[in-house]
């Protein structure tokens, strides 16, 4: 357990050096800089603007910036919802699935544009390769882009001086496909397929167990897929078991490797953001607070799994740890992988968007499956999802900044950008659509008979399988309790709409906010200024989205993870 | 006119919340406010009210129905609790509204009563007519003489005299009016002395200085400042978060087999929306424009005051605020071989006759080294003036001429070579931004005296002070650079703006301007006016002209150029007074939440019982203590929003940590304590089962 908490120890420290080194690269890319794949990729790229009969120094206003993120979204949206539907007709078909349903198609498409990867199905057995490979794969490449994009765009607003522009959208995208996302998942590839991760597109095999029997092994070109899945924080394996299954997640090498990817991103993001706003300090300090809030999650989750469940322990049972034994909360675990790696992955997953599983969190403890709950709730600011990880902690930076700015006796500003009711309107708004979203599906589908079919089962652990389901989607996470029955057309449709909701109504206030920002004169720094790179802001950035995040949820927690949890501990077994 | 100024006076000195004349109308007002129309603006009371008027009705209803009705079974009686405390919420929302008005209303009746109609003698063609003043326009002429209330504000155009405006700014030393020049506005309501003027009106009834003055302390012309509209939408949008919050907790609820009551609902809703500072923040802005005006500054708009505590620049005239305005001496300075006993008697005897500052601090700077005290009375005595031609003046008794004056016409006048250490120490004094004079008796130079610009005691401190709050200081002055340059260093001002011209005061205002700064400055002058209305915070003189007071949003009644100092403080403590109540209000949350959550649920999961960390009662105990928090804790607030958060410049991480901790740790802390100690007294009055 020991050795387990070093691990862990090492893997952050590992995020911390690759996402300043990756951070200061983006920063390269992102303002045009000669970089070191830049003799290769420039022709690449002047090409690609070339097809797409984009001019690279045209520069968008945040109206234009939006509506080019929603037509490349909805567009790519048709593309994967027909190759789904038509799969039985398209090649790359060696088991011949049949076409995808409408609902489930619908709900897969909105699922890996909005870089949710929620699955209401199971890969290995519904999706032909082509429909693996083009129309799923597509989009976690695409989504990755259009967050870090979008990123990039509040960075821009944040940071100009004069210019009311955000940069191009297109330009802005293919950079971020070209020059990080696909050099690295190619990298990251051959990395996984070195530690027995499957790349292959032949049919699946067969083998013949000592019992006489034919299994049906299932294949493909995963590691490639694997790759993007956690570098994109994309999270939807091409196994149902995701991240369990030995294919995706052979050993503990390549666990605490894909957890790296699923950080690496979001953090040099904070790198980035400092370099472009002018001061490193500033990024940091964004860094720190979803440090140590990612921290502090994933110690509860690991400790509450590796003290096990109450019930058992009110019940006798020894779950103490021991040279030979993990011990703690092993139901829905791999043995590979223990309470502490599978707490920490399963943090990680819902800190970041990224949803991958490597134990199913409907078996953790009612406090640590709280974690997964809450982090998804909070909007996932620790660290958070490829770009929208970032962009909306700057809106709870927004909002920490105007709240307690004005105890310094000025109008509050961020960054000289002085915030004013437009701004506080557009991060308030950013807030509300998730929590609307949120509980207001949860709210419905725990009055309406067919939300009331989906839970496997009833009580507390009932209401949180649904209440999961939405703050999941809607948090574009994709990570699953896997209790709930999700592919029914009701589901469907409603985590559908969520997760549309979570990403792309969640567009307009975050780049109108770029744009209100980007028009704003620069109040330069004194001796009066909020400083918003201490330690203090840290610590009053961490309580704002605990307060404002998370205390909204609470009165929905008690009756689920945490009445549970009571319930538990009281020996009341539902 | 003297009880007047006492009777304000009284007013200021006493505390407005034990004052029954501001208190009663208060008390009254809070009920008028209850008009749905009025609160609509205020979008969390209004939440409030609508929640009041629901569990009023259901209380209503079970009354006459018997007890099983909509508030469940046998819960009248908390019900009927729990809508009273929330109508006293809004209550006293209201009362703290009108308590601020009241101090401002107290003002404007104050000031109305130097409004009383008067009869205006206009000239019409030169034909005098009278006229009410309320019928006066822009443009109309009048005639005042002494004894006359000027009948409006006006530039005088013709004639001097002497006025009090005692009835504006409180100081009762009359001041004179004139034509031309800066000191040509007379305002409404004031007293002409002595004299004869003729004053050209230029404001329309209703318009007139008084009349926005009056309109502004009654806030019924207050409009909502900037930020004082992001913060309302920052609590609205709080609200509507808690609605969601409290609304699909029913469904919740009803899926884990168990119901809320609507009374609980509204209860928890109230308690989570921001409604300490939702019912504090009109009265805090109505303060601050009152707290200006109790240092005799009107603001012409609440939204200057906002700015000033945004101003990070502050242009200051050197003569007046920096230093006291005129040339005094500072030293004497004998040539070789001179006694300096001998210069410094000299030097008195030149200037006994001199009535410039400059002559009259010569005579005082050598009495205080301890001359002869001789008086001009004395016999044989002739004194020489000062003209432009000799440039020198002096005096002739017993044979003796003593002479004063420039270094060149000294010179000139002893026939001689002037030494070469008056040379030397001329060249020094003139170096160091001083003013040197020559003093020589019979043809022979006795020495130099030292006249320099005093920088006002204390002044440093004040810049120091002003730095540390972040603020920049640039003075400007007419001087030379040398002599500005001089000045700054001993006053301690970061800049200085020399040989200051409107202009150059203008491009100085939209170059720091466009580099980000917001600029803070005073002015009286005609001149003054362009600076001023580019100007973000602009302090107009009351004894300015009338461009002038209109190009400014602020006006200094007592005219006096350091209150910018107090005015951007002021600001300050108005946004800090908001930040401190707005973090108290959602660090509140915290507790209530675990007052109500368990309680809600404690019936059908005992379990949740190990979230009553306060140990409250009984579930109705609990509600029913936070709901009184929270309506009692407004109350409680009430003084520290009219009198706002202390303000101290020591810059904003300190300012920032402090705050911080009294009121975000603070209002995280207190209320689990506030909550358990209504418990324990509504539990030991049986007030709750």
């Amino acid at each position: 357990m020991v050795l387990d908490i070093v691990g862990v120890v090492i893997t952050w420290i590992a995020v911390a050096i690759g996402a300043w080194l990756l951070g200061v690269y983006m920063f390269k890319v992102f303002s045009g800089n000669r970089t070191l794949l830049s003799p290769v990729l420039r022709p690449v790229e002047r090409a690609c603007y070339w097809a797409m009969g984009v001019k690279e120094e045209a520069e968008q206003t945040w109206i234009q910036y939006t509506v080019s993120v929603l037509i490349v979204s909805v567009v790519s949206f048709l593309f994967t919802y027909v190759i789904l539907r038509l799969q039985d007709k398209l090649p790359l078909n060696p088991m011949g699935f049949a076409g995808v349903p409408a609902d489930l198609a619908f709900n897969t498409s909105v699922s890996f544009t909005t870089n949710t990867n929620w699955q209401n199905y199971t890969g290995e057995a519904t999706m032909s390769y082509l429909s693996q490979m083009l129309a799923l794969v597509l989009h976690n490449f695409l989504s990755a882009a259009v967050g870090v994009a979008m990123a990039i765009a509040l960075f821009r607003g944040i940071s100009s001086r004069s210019l009311k522009t955000l940069g191009n959208f297109y330009v802005d995208a293919t950079r971020a496909t070209l020059y990080v996302l696909l050099p690295l998942s190619v990298l990251i590839a051959f990395i996984l397929v070195s530690q027995g991760v499957v790349q292959s597109i032949g049919p699946y095999v067969v083998a013949h167990t000592v019992e006489g029997a034919n299994q049906l092994i299932a294949v493909g070109p995963f590691a490639s897929q694997e790759a993007i899945k956690d570098l994109g924080n994309n999270g939807g394996g091409p196994f149902n078991a995701n991240s369990a299954h030995p294919f995706e997640n052979p050993n503990g090498l390549t666990n605490q490797f894909e957890l790296f990817l699923e950080l690496l991103i979001p953090f040099a993001l904070c790198v980035t953001f400092g370099k472009m706003v002018g001061s490193i300090r500033q990024g940091l300090a964004i860094a720190a607070a979803m440090g140590i809030l990612l921290v502090a999650f994933t110690a509860i989750s690991m400790y509450s799994e590796q003290v096990g469940n109450p019930a058992l322990t009110a019940a006798g049972v020894n779950q103490a740890a021991t040279s030979t034994q993990a011990g703690g909360n092993m139901e829905g675990k791999e043995v590979r992988f223990g309470p502490i790696y599978s707490g920490m992955f399963e943090a990680t997953t819902t800190g970041t968007s990224t949803g991958s599983v490597n134990s199913g969190h409907d078996s953790f403890t009612p406090i640590g499956g709280m974690v997964a709950l809450v982090q998804m709730q909070l909007g996932e600011v620790d660290p958070g999802g490829i770009g929208a990880g970032i962009y909306f902690m700057l809106v709870f930076v927004v909002l920490s900044v105007f709240i307690a700015g004005l105890m310094v006796g000025r109008t509050p500003e961020y960054l000289g950008k002085k915030i004013e009711s437009k701004e506080v309107r557009l991060a308030a708004l950013a807030v509300l659509i998730d929590v609307a979203s949120i509980l207001g599906f949860t709210a419905v589908s725990v009055l309406s008979p067919a939300g009331l079919a989906g839970p496997l089962n009833a009580g507390a652990h009932g209401f949180s399988e649904i209440l999961y389901a939405f703050s999941s989607q809607t948090a574009n996470n994709g990570s699953a309790f896997a209790g709930l029955t999700g592919n029914t057309i009701y589901y469907n449709i409603t985590g559908g709409a969520a997760m549309w909701i979570g990403r792309f109504l969640e567009v307009i206030p975050i780049l109108a906010l770029a744009g209100a920002l980007a028009g704003k004169k620069v109040v330069p720094a004194g001796a009066g200024t909020f400083a918003t790179d201490r330690p203090l802001f840290v610590g009053l950035l961490i309580g704002v989205v605990l307060i404002v995040g998370a205390l909204t949820f609470f009165p929905a927690l008690t009756l689920g993870p945490i009445l549970e949890q009571l319930q538990l501990a009281a020996g009341h077994l539902h | 006119m003297q009880d007047k100024i006492r009777e304000r006076k009284r007013r200021r000195g006493r505390s407005s919340l034990t004052d029954r004349t501001i208190l009663g109308p208060a008390i009254a007002g809070s009920f008028k406010k209850l008009d749905p129309r009025l609160m609509a603006r205020n979008p969390v009371m209004f939440v409030v009210e609508v929640g009041s008027v629901i569990t009023t009705i259901i209380f209503t209803v079970d009354l006459f129905n018997g007890t099983a009705g909509l508030s469940g079974p046998n819960n009248n009686l908390f019900v009927g609790q729990v809508s009273l405390w929330l109508w006293f919420t809004v209550l006293f929302a209201n009362f703290a509204e009108a308590m601020a008005e009241g101090r401002g209303k107290a003002q404007a009746a104050a000031l109305r009563k130097t409004r009383s109609e008067t009869i205006a003698r206009r000239l019409v063609d030169g034909r005098e007519e009278r006229v009410a003043s309320t019928q006066l326009k822009k443009g109309d002429i009048v005639v005042c003489e002494a004894g006359d209330i000027v009948p409006g504000d006006g530039d005088v155009i013709e004639g001097i005299a002497s006025i009090d405006e005692s009835a504006i700014t409180g100081e009762s030393a009359p001041v004179i009016r004139e034509a031309g020049g800066d000191r040509s506005a007379v305002t409404g309501g004031t007293k002409v002395l002595s004299d004869r003027i003729v004053v050209q009106i230029t404001a329309n009834p209703g318009q007139t200085f008084l009349d926005r003055m009056i309109g502004l302390v009654e806030s019924a012309s207050r409009r909502k400042t900037p930020n004082e509209i992001a913060l309302n939408l920052l609590l609205a949008a709080l609200t509507i978060i808690f609605m969601f919050a409290t609304v699909t907790l029913q469904p919740f609820a009803i899926y884990a087999g168990t119901s809320v009551t609507i009374t609980v609902l509204i209860a928890l809703l109230v308690c989570l929306i921001p409604t300490t500072i939702g019912g504090l923040l009109s009265a805090i802005g109505i303060a601050g424009i009152d707290r200006l005006l109790q240092r005799n500054v009107v603001a012409m708009s609440g939204r200057a005051v906002e700015a000033a505590g945004d101003v990070d620049t502050l242009l200051l005239d050197k003569t007046g605020t920096i230093t006291y305005g005129n040339r005094q001496a500072s030293d004497f300075i004998p040539a070789p071989g001179i006694a300096i006993g001998r210069l410094i008697e000299a030097a008195e005897l030149a200037s006994l006759a001199d009535e410039t500052p400059e002559g009259k601090s010569i005579v005082a700077l050598a009495r205080r080294l301890g001359s002869n005290n001789v008086s001009a009375g004395q016999k044989d005595m002739v004194f020489v003036p000062f003209s432009a031609g000799t440039r020198m003046s002096g005096v002739d008794l017993d044979g003796r001429s003593i002479r004063k004056g420039a270094d060149d016409a000294m010179g000139r006048w002893s026939g001689k070579q002037v030494p070469a250490e008056i040379t030397e120490s001329v060249a020094t004094i003139g170096r160091s931004g001083g003013t040197p004079l020559v003093v020589g008796e019979n043809q022979t130079i006795l020495g130099t005296i030292h006249l320099k610009d005093i920088v006002k005691p204390g002044i440093r401190e004040r810049f120091a002070e002003l730095r540390r709050m972040g603020l920049r200081t640039v003075m400007i002055t007419g001087d030379n650079p040398l002599t500005a340059a001089a000045i700054a260093k001993e006053s301690g001002v970061d800049d200085f703006l020399a040989q200051a011209t409107p202009e150059k005061k203008l491009e100085l205002i939209k170059n720091e301007q466009s580099a980000g700064h917001m600029i803070a400055m005073t002015g009286d002058g005609t001149n003054d006016a362009p600076a001023l209305a580019q100007a973000d915070v602009a302090v107009a003189m009351n004894t300015g002209t009338q461009a002038a007071k209109e190009a400014g949003n602020l006006i200094d009644l007592d005219s006096d150029p350091t209150k910018l100092i107090e005015i951007v403080e002021a600001g300050k403590q108005m946004l800090i007074t908001r930040g401190a109540l707005t973090t108290f209000s959602i660090a509140n949350d915290v507790a209530k939440y675990f007052a109500i959550i368990p309680a809600i649920f404690f019936a059908a999961f005992p379990e949740l019982k190990a979230l009553n960390i306060m140990r409250l009662h009984s579930p109705n105990s609990a509600v029913l203590s936070a709901v009184i928090f929270n309506a009692i804790i407004i109350v409680i607030l009430i003084p520290l929003a009219l009198r706002g958060v202390r303000y101290r410049p020591v810059g904003a991480a300190t300012l920032l940590r402090n705050n911080l901790l009294i009121y975000g740790v603070g209002g995280i802390i207190a209320p689990f304590a506030g909550i358990k100690l209504i418990d324990l007294l509504l539990t030991a009055v049986h007030l709750t089962a």
